[in-house]
């Protein structure tokens, strides 16, 4: 076995085990955490497979970001586990069999047969001051920069929806009105008045 | 040197897992979630892996996509799950009926 199958099989094992205790633990917090290490496992398989850039996005963006929006909502919301663990092993049976029928038709279709070495080839490594960086960034900004363009649309429309679902205004705050601060005149304000100096007496 | 087979069938394991964490977990919407960004990772296990074997950037290209727009759907559940919890004090999806007809 060489150092390259060695990381593939450790990595998928803890990647699967991740994925597995993601799915049957009860305590959201704990999911999230083995989601994390889900993540990270596939993103030490996709350095293995030259997608360096994006196994790096893959943890900056999920790991770093998606992921601790996950753990900040589930640590927010006060969620009774007992009655979300209700009937928990109900499908278990059905989505068992489901699970590896799907499992054992993938493999026949996609086993070493049809996707083996002889059919794919490694393809040869990459010269040293190859930058995975460097293409994927001149097919982005290039070829596909009209999708780069909506990508970024999405993005946005998504900070603005997740803004607006979650603003509200509370009754008892006091907020400031620019507009209303700038229309203001002197004689709103200030008020002067003549009085006459008075005498000591 | 792994073959592309290992790299798809890993793949196909990991989106029957989350298909059974589907069925599984279908009182809690945040384990949902989490299975579904597992099939989305499954999906993009597979284009990274064909991508390299077929010596194609289009397959990565495809992946930084559907990283942007599963990140922005995540935003967006989880602040649609907010809104629920706030108004209905639950995220159970049995008590989320509503809706019913």
């Amino acid at each position: 076995m060489t150092f390259g199958q060695f990381i593939f099989y450790f990595f998928a094992a803890v990647l699967l085990f991740a994925a597995t205790m993601v799915i049957t633990i009860r305590n959201p917090v704990k999911a999230a955490l083995f989601l994390v290490l889900a993540f990270f496992s596939a993103a030490g398989l996709w350095v293995l497979l030259e997608a360096e850039f994006l196994a790096i996005a893959l943890v900056l963006v999920y790991v770093g970001a998606v992921m601790v929006l996950f753990l900040f909502v589930v640590m927010m919301l006060d969620v009774n586990l007992v009655r979300l663990s209700e009937g928990f092993g109900e499908y278990l049976p059905i989505g068992g069999i489901v699970a590896v029928l799907m499992v054992l038709e993938m493999t026949v279709i996609l086993g070493s047969r049809h996707f083996g070495l002889q059919r794919f080839p490694a393809p040869a490594g990459h010269a040293a001051n190859y930058s995975n960086t460097r293409e994927l960034g001149m097919q982005l900004y290039t070829v596909y920069v009209y999708p780069f363009e909506l990508a970024a649309l999405v993005l946005l429309v998504a900070i603005v929806a997740a803004i607006a679902l979650t603003l509200r205004r509370r009754a008892r705050t006091k907020y400031q009105d620019p507009s209303l601060q700038v229309q203001v005149r002197r004689q709103d304000r200030v008020r002067i008045v003549k009085m006459a100096a008075e005498k000591k007496t | 040197m792994i073959p592309l087979s290992s790299y798809l069938i890993l793949g196909a394991m990991l989106f029957a897992i989350s298909v059974v964490g589907i069925f599984l977990n279908r009182k809690n919407v945040v384990i949902l979630l989490m299975a579904i960004e597992l099939n989305l990772l499954a999906v993009n296990m597979n284009f990274i892996a064909f991508s390299h074997f077929l010596g194609d950037v289009a397959g990565q290209v495809f992946v930084f996509f559907i990283l942007t727009v599963a990140a922005a759907e995540s935003a967006i559940g989880l602040a649609i799950l907010i809104v629920l919890f706030r108004n209905r004090h639950t995220i159970n999806v049995d008590d989320l009926d509503e809706l019913k007809g």
